[in-house]
């Protein structure tokens, strides 16, 4: 079986060489050639306006999309900086479940950082890491990471492959998976196999978690998923299990976008809401900017973050990384403190799904207080500075 | 500057009520809107042909009251508008979603596409970046800042979790918006004028050239398997007396969740 140009076609407009993962498609007298790095993913014909590119099969015919050539489970390992973000630990636990279940190996793809964070991630509980060492992936850059995942998903095809729900797995997973020609459900709380099927059962929230869907991809191959970032448990960590490390070489990986600049940007505390263990939220109910002091200790004492409804940043108190709900970011820490906030479902949306929402509310009838775990009526500016104070005392500070 | 706006209209989730009995949303008399992301992406498009000169086509793929939404976008100052619509649609995922839009923002041609971050019915995210890649384009998520644009470079900052990014591309580009990058403009008169006058142009799956393996049902490799509600909280307690019993309370509870 191979990749043949139809000369005769061919007008050289070059869609195939910019589609092909490979870097496989070279012009050459104004017509596309096909060299040794292809891999055979058939990108390019679906492609190539003109239909000048098709499949040669000599002798038997091989079905191209055959689900049970897929094998393995798949994580992406996100890094940063260098260091490889807590929710990859967290995919190696659900990973190693999935893979246990499907009596299977358990892989991570490590694009940049270190020989050592890749040791790491087999104590965390894979068996093979496919690091790509180079500097080029130390700042995200959607293209790049697109291209080499998707050359590496088409010549291994595992069966699963999950990435962290955060602002880099939701940028670039989509184009892998739109590459790839599979499907791909974004921001699953749940992951299991279907005992009867073997398929990957994805449970997400729809409507802002007013709805929960199971969604399946029986027919293609790997079933894509990016995961909520604090929703799964962190893998056991052995600090002498074993594993594989493969080295993949990346050449030809170009990029029409270019980070310029990598601004970090703190308003004096931890602010990465979707990785908090607790969010201190305030609302319009603080009255005044300077209420989100009040706020801000509070969540320092917590080791948590600040968070806000839409009407404090509106306001301009703060802003607009802190909010949370429609048209903010969706968080599900495991406490959420809600002070001075009504509850609009525009809000709520975004964070009822919290394992605890403290609310803490002047009106007995803010409809924050249905979705509470514990309610507090009474004034924040009375109620904070004794939480405050209980809770300093509690530390012993 | 030829600049094309994806938007998506939506149920209003204020007044999306669920069934109690099949868990299923219930859908009739919920008022469609645009995605309220998407009116970013408007007043972007909006903002950009100010800068450079050229054309706002603002498309949607949906059923026919899809319409509705297109007239509001002209209203807000779009030049034209084309609703992608065929019963061979329905059923399509964000894959199929994507495939459709790129069909047709080919057959329009752009040099900008500009969509909403994520819509709020099914928050995926996803069609924005699988659209960009179905174009051979490149994408940029979560634009919170337009900081220069001419006839061949824009530069734009990219939220991320601790900061935020400057990026360049070239033309074509895809991007996908956020609230905190601008006030999307309400209709002016002459917009409503111009909305209620203007023709919307409507193309089927054969208008677009999409093959029918690709859309749809067909077309889609994820299926809804089922819907259900999840567990209502039943947990809820209310801490009573003065402000400091209230607070012990909390404070007992916290040591009892071994939070403290
Ligand atoms: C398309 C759209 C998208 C939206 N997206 C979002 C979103 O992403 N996130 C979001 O949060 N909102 C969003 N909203 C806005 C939402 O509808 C509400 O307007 C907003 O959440 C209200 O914020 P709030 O609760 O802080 O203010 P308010 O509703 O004004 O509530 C203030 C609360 O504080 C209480 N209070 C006042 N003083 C005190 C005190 N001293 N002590 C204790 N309690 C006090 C009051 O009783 C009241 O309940 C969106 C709206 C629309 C239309
Ligand atoms: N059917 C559609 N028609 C036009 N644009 C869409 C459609 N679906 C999604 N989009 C665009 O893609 C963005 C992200 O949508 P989603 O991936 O569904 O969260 C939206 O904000 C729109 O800009």
């Amino acid at each position: 079986m191979s990749v043949k140009v139809n000369i005769e076609k061919c007008n050289g407009c070059e869609e195939c060489i910019k589609s092909c993962p490979f870097d496989a498609i070279e012009l050459k007298e104004g017509k596309a050639f096909i060299n040794e790095y292809c891999q055979m993913c058939m990108t390019c014909l679906s492609v190539c306006p003109e239909g000048a590119i098709y499949e040669e099969t000599e002798g038997k015919q091989t079905k191209n999309q055959q689900t049970s050539e897929y094998k393995g489970v798949w994580i992406f390992a996100e890094q940063r900086d260098g260091k490889v973000a807590q929710v990859a630990y967290e995919l190696l636990g659900i990973g190693r479940t999935l893979a246990n279940d499907l009596n299977t190996e358990l892989s991570a793809v490590l694009l940049g950082a270190s020989e050592n964070e890749a040791q790491e991630l087999i104590k965390w509980g894979a068996d093979k890491i496919y690091h790509v060492k180079s500097d080029i992936f130390n700042t995200f850059n959607d293209e790049p990471y697109s291209k080499i995942l998707i050359r590496l998903i088409l010549m291994h095809k595992p069966e699963i492959f999950l990435s962290g729900a955060t602002p880099i797995g939701r940028s670039f997973i989509p184009r892998v998976a739109a590459r790839i020609k599979t499907g791909l459900t974004a921001d699953c709380t749940s992951l299991k196999i279907d005992k009867e099927t073997g398929n990957l059962l994805q449970i997400r929230p729809a409507f802002g978690g007013n709805i929960m869907a199971t969604i399946i991809c029986p027919d293609k191959r790997p079933q894509m998923a990016t995961v909520r970032p604090r929703v799964m448990k962190p893998g056991n960590y052995d600090s002498n299990r074993k594993g594989e490390i493969i080295n993949v070489p990346c050449d030809n990986l170009s990029s029409r976008t270019k980070v310029i600049e990598t601004v970090k940007e703190s308003s004096g505390c931890f602010v990465n809401l979707q990785e908090a263990d607790i969010i201190v939220s305030g609302g319009r109910g603080l009255g005044d900017p300077k209420g989100f002091k009040l706020i801000q200790e509070l969540a320092e004492l917590l080791g948590g973050a600040v968070g806000s409804s839409r009407a404090a940043v509106d306001e301009g108190w703060i802003p607009y990384r802190h909010q949370v709900g429609q048209t903010g970011k969706t968080v599900c820490p495991k406490i959420y403190i809600a002070c001075g906030i009504s509850g609009a479902v525009q809000h709520l949306v975004g964070m009822q799904s919290s394992d605890i929402i403290i609310a803490i509310n002047k009106n007995p009838d803010a409809p924050i207080f249905n979705v509470a775990s514990y309610g507090i009526v009474g004034d924040l500016y009375e109620i904070l500075p004794l939480l405050i104070k209980k809770i300093k005392e509690e530390k012993g500070i | 500057m030829r600049i094309i706006v994806c938007i998506k209209q939506v149920p209003d989730t204020a007044e999306v009520r669920i069934n109690p009995e099949t868990g299923t949303l219930i859908r009739e008399g919920v008022p469609g809107i645009i995605n309220p992301l998407d009116l970013h992406a408007i007043e972007a498009g909006l903002y950009i042909k100010e800068k450079t000169g050229g054309k706002v086509t603002v498309i949607s793929m949906g059923p026919p009251q899809a319409e509705s939404a297109l007239r509001d976008a002209i209203a807000m100052g779009a030049d034209e508008a084309v609703l992608i619509s065929d019963k061979a649609f329905a059923g399509s995922d964000t894959w199929a979603t994507a495939y459709a839009l790129s069909m047709a923002i080919k057959k329009i041609g752009a040099d900008i596409i500009i969509c909403g971050k994520q819509a709020i019915d099914g928050d995926t995210a996803q069609v924005g970046p699988e659209t960009a890649e179905f174009l051979n384009i490149p994408h940029i998520s979560y634009v919170r800042k337009i900081e220069h644009i001419d006839k061949d470079t824009i530069r734009v900052q990219r939220l991320m979790d601790e900061g935020y990014d400057v990026i360049e591309s070239p033309f074509p580009v895809l991007f996908t918006v956020i609230k905190e990058l601008n006030e999307p403009r309400l209709p002016s008169l002459k917009g409503k004028m111009a909305a209620k006058k203007a023709v919307i142009q409507k193309w089927n799956a054969a208008d677009i050239g999409a093959s029918e393996d690709n859309i749809g049902i067909k077309g889609s490799p994820t299926r809804v398997k089922n819907v259900f509600t999840p567990q209502a909280r039943t947990d809820r307690k209310m801490l009573e007396g003065t402000p400091e019993q209230q607070v012990e309370a909390l404070i007992q509870e916290l040591r009892g969740l071994k939070c403290l």
